[in-house]
């Protein structure tokens, strides 16, 4: 096979440009996340690591294999969502190895409002159990966490996805097993007594952990006992007497050696069902990812430039490679696994729609991983096009990728507007993991559309009437819609509210994606039934 | 007047036997091996073309039998004897014997042995070659009073070393006056156990030290060359863990001044085959003094070997056959960095006390060259030299040999025994040892840091998924800076027992007593000797573990005793319930 050769300058102007531009935006999701990553205010992380208690991400990392990889999750989750900074919306959720297994890490941050749930760390959390189900994770709660934050109740308490669904997944899981093991590192009160109960081991600490139902202050009201926390459900008191834990630590070091120990009881094999090679760097050097995307979205990207910088070897085996140019489909390896990958390369036409389904299909029929490179303004639009049924084959895309059991991982490397988005296995589309580049944009379409649209009906409605709107009338009108795309297509305010699992930096894509398959792999992957392909 | 060497004995054992083995097949002699009972299976017997018993179990019945040895070599019908290190390496008898016997003994002359050999003499000798030594006696003058004059002129700290001595037996470090004379006696009871002399030396101790030496070369012509230095700081119990090449960061003249040093002092005694110069370096000043010349090839050779592209026992043979040295100084070139780690069969946690036992389980890294006398499912005896494998590593610059190493011990799988594994992982992934902060303290100054008690990385490989992403160990988070593990300790409640009951005193491992320093119903302190064993070729002192009285004293002198028998039993004074506090609550 001859080797592949890339057509990027790296010496010329524009790839600086653009490298210059993805970099910052790049830096700027880098000092996100370290402020993210501290947690609560100075002083509450003091008064914690005076109580004897480690941080919580101290608390991950001497849970996780030494020097072992930790998949973070939902970090930018709550990010300028609410009046205050909930960073990390007070969970911190990943996957990380916990002797030789990946486990999904569900640990509560108590220096963020004392760990209380906010609508959107039920969200997060909620999407950590569906990370752990999907793939077959055991789930490790750090539990240190107040319950639900009380003045937001009525979004965090009563429907389908809030605070319950979190004993139903647990309840679930368990039944598959899915192991669920809690570790109460801190408070544990009314509802959240719930997941050290649910789990099938549990461990807490002395003179640090509590679980009960009711606290001392609502004890004292409903009943006029008056008992101390430690009383009331300490370590002593459930370890020895109640059975609600079933091990007691004296500390959170010891605390998370016996989480370890008990993984390592689990009993559990992971059998990749995949044929895997000899793992092979790419070609090019991961930085050169920088300088794929110019700062302008309008102008095209390369997408076999991205394929090549990802896949093992830069080795990449291009089906249909004359047909449906606008959608690039074909076969690599990651790691040594498998994988197809299907790319955007341009608007996506009947062809390029028709050539998706059938290699959708093909890597169902093989037990194939799917790779979704998202770079998608939408279907073509327009009467020839509609006329010869698009939406016919773009649906004939949809369904089968909506069908397809195979493990499917989506990255988002520039625009993901309209039906483009569902066809290229948007996040309703339960792909694995979704994981977006600093400077990927998402909407129902580009705000200069939208507003165009708007103004165009607008401008109808005055002109039915007999009036006139003058030009500048007319930018005005669209200026606040433009701006308002603007922010509510960024990547970050994507990730805040938890459309996907994050925003990565473009250069480690390749570890990001490898990982992510890696632990889709634990899960069996089943057999797929396509609905009606509409002919 | 070269002479040929078509059949060599080894008289060793082990993984020197299989590194010697290894050349003479690439150079086209044949190899005779000698062996002791229990290693009549061993990896090297097997290796070599012929192999003969030595009938014996202990080293003083097997590979000290120099006259044995020399009887098989005639039998046989080899013509030259390669004595590896340690057993008769050094020793200058045996070299005249082999010589009397018209056999080539690969090393030095006798003479060149005999003026290292005691290290009183061999200290004069260098300085009278201009080779800087440390402040020190020398003398013939053993007594008590008269050594005790010397160490108070020379100023505490100082060290107390058997004169004969070497590999750390018979020496004794001393802060105060107060501790000089049990120091002394048991310096000199090793000395005279180990090296059949109680003869005793006494020099300055420089604080932070670093072990730096430099291999030379000489041959029956006259000439003398270095082949660089080394680093051997990385030691624990006064034995190297770690070596490395080039001794990182010394100055252009320092690294100058060391290499003509130590051809000055092989010159000084016309040395002729692999010998090591090794010195101490005062890392505060940078000066640097003569230590002591070992006149044999050493463990750590390898490194230097990495970086020469040589093959040291490929030399010594040559040298031996009495050709002149392959390549001249200038011809002598280095690349790169090279660096071993000595895996033992020992316990770090117990003050890396020996373990015995059968290796279940031996697998290296095929990155790595890997010098062992051993294979899975061979037992490390108490017999000898616990060490089951040297790890040897190079890489372009230091940080990317250290790298490899630290793969190279994250790839090594070692089940069955207790073995120094994860705590060289630690060494090696320490960030001190990174910076270069290196002296020979090091271990002793990071020991709590290096004996947390991680998890072995290795071990979550899973054999399913052999190349996940999910292996790398280099600490990865998304989107955060690479992160360790915090330090739990700071975490974990400590317990400080005062013990209510008697404390029963266990011998440690199978051993002899040589020496008990208490009598029944003596009151003693904490920390007191109690009792002295010797096992795997080092006298471990049993200490009183709280302030009591001895009762049952059950041992006796030269008695052997087994593992975990207990010897004695202390009652301690005072019956004040265990204290156990937090020490964040300190």
């Amino acid at each position: 096979m001859t080797r592949w050769v890339s057509d990027i300058d790296t010496a010329s102007d524009t790839f600086r440009t653009n490298a210059a531009g993805l970099k910052t935006l790049t830096s700027e999701l880098h000092a996100l996340t370290d402020r993210i990553a501290e947690g609560g205010s100075m002083a509450a992380r003091e008064r914690h690591v005076a109580r004897g208690k480690l941080l919580p991400r101290d608390r991950i990392a001497a849970l996780i294999d030494q020097g072992s990889p930790f998949l973070e999750v939902g970090a930018l989750a709550a990010h300028g969502v609410y009046d205050e900074e909930i960073p990390c919306a007070g969970i911190i959720c990943g996957i990380g190895r916990i002797e030789g297994i990946e486990c999904m890490i569900v640990c509560n941050d108590a220096t963020v409002k004392g760990g209380t749930y906010y609508p959107l760390t039920v969200k997060k959390h909620l999407r950590a159990q569906e990370i752990a189900l999907t793939n077959h994770l055991p789930c490790i709660y750090l539990v240190d966490s107040g319950g639900a934050n009380l003045p937001n109740q009525d979004e965090v308490f009563p429907d389908r996805d809030h605070f319950g669904r979190i004993f139903f997944n647990q309840a679930q899981m368990s039944a598959r097993n899915i192991p669920q093991i809690a570790v109460v590192m801190g408070s544990c009160t009314a509802g959240g007594a719930y997941v050290p109960a649910m789990s099938d081991e549990t461990i807490i600490v002395r003179h640090q952990g509590t679980i009960f139902l009711g606290g001392p202050p609502l004890v004292k009201a409903a009943t006029g006992e008056v008992v101390s926390a430690e009383d009331l459900g300490g370590g002593d008191v459930h370890a020895r007497r109640s059975g609600v834990a079933d091990h007691l630590a004296e500390n959170d070091g010891e605390a998370l050696q016996i989480a370890r120990r008990i993984v390592r009881h689990l009993n559990r094999t992971k059998t990749v069902p995949v044929t895997m090679r000899e793992v092979r760097d790419p070609l090019y050097d991961r930085e050169e990812l920088y300088g794929l995307i110019p700062s302008d979205l309008k102008q095209p990207i390369d997408a076999y430039e991205l394929i090549r910088r990802i896949v093992d070897g830069s080795e990449f085996d291009e089906f249909k490679p004359l047909y449906g140019e606008t959608l690039i489909t074909g076969f690599a390896h990651l790691y040594g696994y498998p994988v197809g990958i299907i790319a955007n390369n341009g608007v996506l036409f009947s062809q390029s729609a028709l050539k998706g389904a059938h290699f959708v299909e093909l890597c169902v029929g093989r037990g194939i991983p799917l790779i979704f490179l998202q770079n998608i303004t939408g279907f073509m639009v327009g009467q020839k096009y509609e006329n010869e049924g698009i939406a016919r084959h773009g649906a004939k895309l949809v369904t089968a990728v909506a069908c397809a059991n195979v493990p499917k991982l989506t990255l988002i490397f520039g625009g993901s507007y309209g039906a483009g988005n569902y066809g290229m296995c948007g996040r309703a589309f339960d792909p694995r993991f979704v994981w977006m580049w600093p400077n990927a944009r998402i909407s129902v379409m580009g705000g200069a559309q939208a507003a165009g649209v708007l103004a165009t009906v607008k401008r109808d409605a005055i002109e039915a009437k007999g009036g006139t709107w003058s030009p500048e009338d007319e930018a005005a009108f669209k200026a606040p819609y433009i701006e308002q795309f603007e922010a509510q297509s960024h990547a970050f305010y994507s990730s805040a509210r938890l459309w996907d699992d994050g925003v990565i930096d473009p250069a480690d894509t390749r570890r990001v994606l490898g990982l992510s398959l890696s632990a889709a792999l634990n899960a069996p992957i089943e057999p797929t039934k396509f609905g009606i392909f509409r002919m | 007047m070269s002479k040929t060497v078509r059949k060599l004995l080894i008289a060793n054992r082990g993984e020197i036997a299989c590194r010697i083995i290894r050349t003479c097949q690439r150079m086209g002699i044949r190899t005779v091996a000698v062996y002791s009972d229990t290693d009549a299976r061993a990896l090297f017997v097997q290796q070599a073309d012929e192999a003969y018993a030595l009938g014996g179990v202990t080293a003083a019945e097997t590979y000290l039998r120099g006259d044995r040895i020399i009887d098989i070599a005639k039998a046989c019908g080899a013509d030259a004897i390669h004595p590896g290190y340690g057993f008769l390496s050094e020793n200058a008898e045996f070299a005249k014997m082999c010589a009397e016997a018209g056999l080539i003994f690969v090393g030095p002359s006798p003479e060149s042995m005999r003026a290292m050999a005691l290290k009183g003499a061999a200290k004069a000798l260098m300085e009278a070659a201009g080779v800087p030594v440390t402040p020190g006696y020398h003398g013939d003058d053993q007594s008590l009073q008269i050594l005790q004059q010397a160490a108070e002129r020379i100023g505490y700290p100082v060290l107390i070393k058997a004169v004969a001595g070497g590999g750390g037996k018979g020496m004794r470090r001393v802060d105060s006056s107060d501790d000089f004379a049990s120091a002394l006696a048991a310096a000199q009871a090793e000395g005279q156990k180990a090296f059949g002399d109680p003869k005793v030396l006494i020099e300055k101790y420089i604080t932070r030290p670093r072990h730096v030496e430099v291999q030379v070369f000489g041959d029956r012509h006259g000439q003398v060359v270095h082949l660089y230095d080394r680093d051997c700081s990385m030691q624990r119990r006064h034995q190297k863990v770690i070596e490395e090449a080039p001794a990182p960061d010394l100055s252009v003249a320092t690294r100058h001044a060391l290499h003509s040093a130590a051809v000055r002092a092989a010159q000084a005694i016309h040395y002729h085959g692999a010998g090591t110069i090794e010195f101490i370096l005062d890392t505060q000043t940078d000066d640097f003094y003569f230590m002591e010349m070992n006149t044999r090839l050493q463990v750590e050779h390898p490194v230097t070997e990495m970086i020469t592209g040589l093959d040291m026992v490929e030399w010594q043979i040559r040298v031996a056959r009495g050709e002149p040295l392959p390549l001249t100084q200038d011809q002598i070139t280095q690349t790169g960095h090279a660096l071993e780690a000595r895996l033992y069969a020992e316990n770090p946690e117990v003050d890396f006390m020996p373990s015995a036992g059968r290796l279940t389980q031996l697998e290296f890294s095929a990155q790595a060259r890997i010098d062992s006398g051993v294979q899975a499912g061979d037992e490390i005896s108490i017999y000898f030299d616990p060490m089951i494998a040297k790890l040897i590593v190079h890489g372009k610059d230091r940080a990317a040999a250290i790298a490899a190493l630290r793969q190279a011990l994250i790839d090594t799988r070692v089940e069955g025994l207790t073995s120094n594994l994860s705590f060289l992982r630690r060494l090696i992934s320490a960030p001190a040892f990174t910076a270069g902060e290196i002296d020979t303290g090091f271990i002793e100054r990071h020991r709590e840091d290096l004996m947390i008690p991680w998890p072995d990385i290795a071990q979550h490989k899973s054999l399913s998924d052999p190349n996940s992403p999910w292996d790398a160990t280099d600490g990865w988070w998304l989107n955060q800076p690479p992160v360790s593990p915090p330090d739990l300790r700071r975490f974990n409640a400590r317990k400080d027992y005062r013990p209510t009951g008697p404390v029963a005193i266990e011998a440690p491992m199978p051993g002899a007593v040589v020496a008990i320093e208490v009598f029944e119903h003596a009151r003693v302190t904490k920390g007191q000797p109690l009792l002295v064993l010797e096992a795997m070729k080092l006298q471990h002192t049993l200490k009183a573990p709280c302030d009591g009285i001895v009762t049952e004293l059950s041992a006796a002198i030269g008695q052997q005793v087994r593992g975990h028998v207990v010897l004695m039993t202390i009652i301690p004074f005072g019956d004040a319930e265990p204290v156990i506090r937090r020490v964040a609550d300190v």
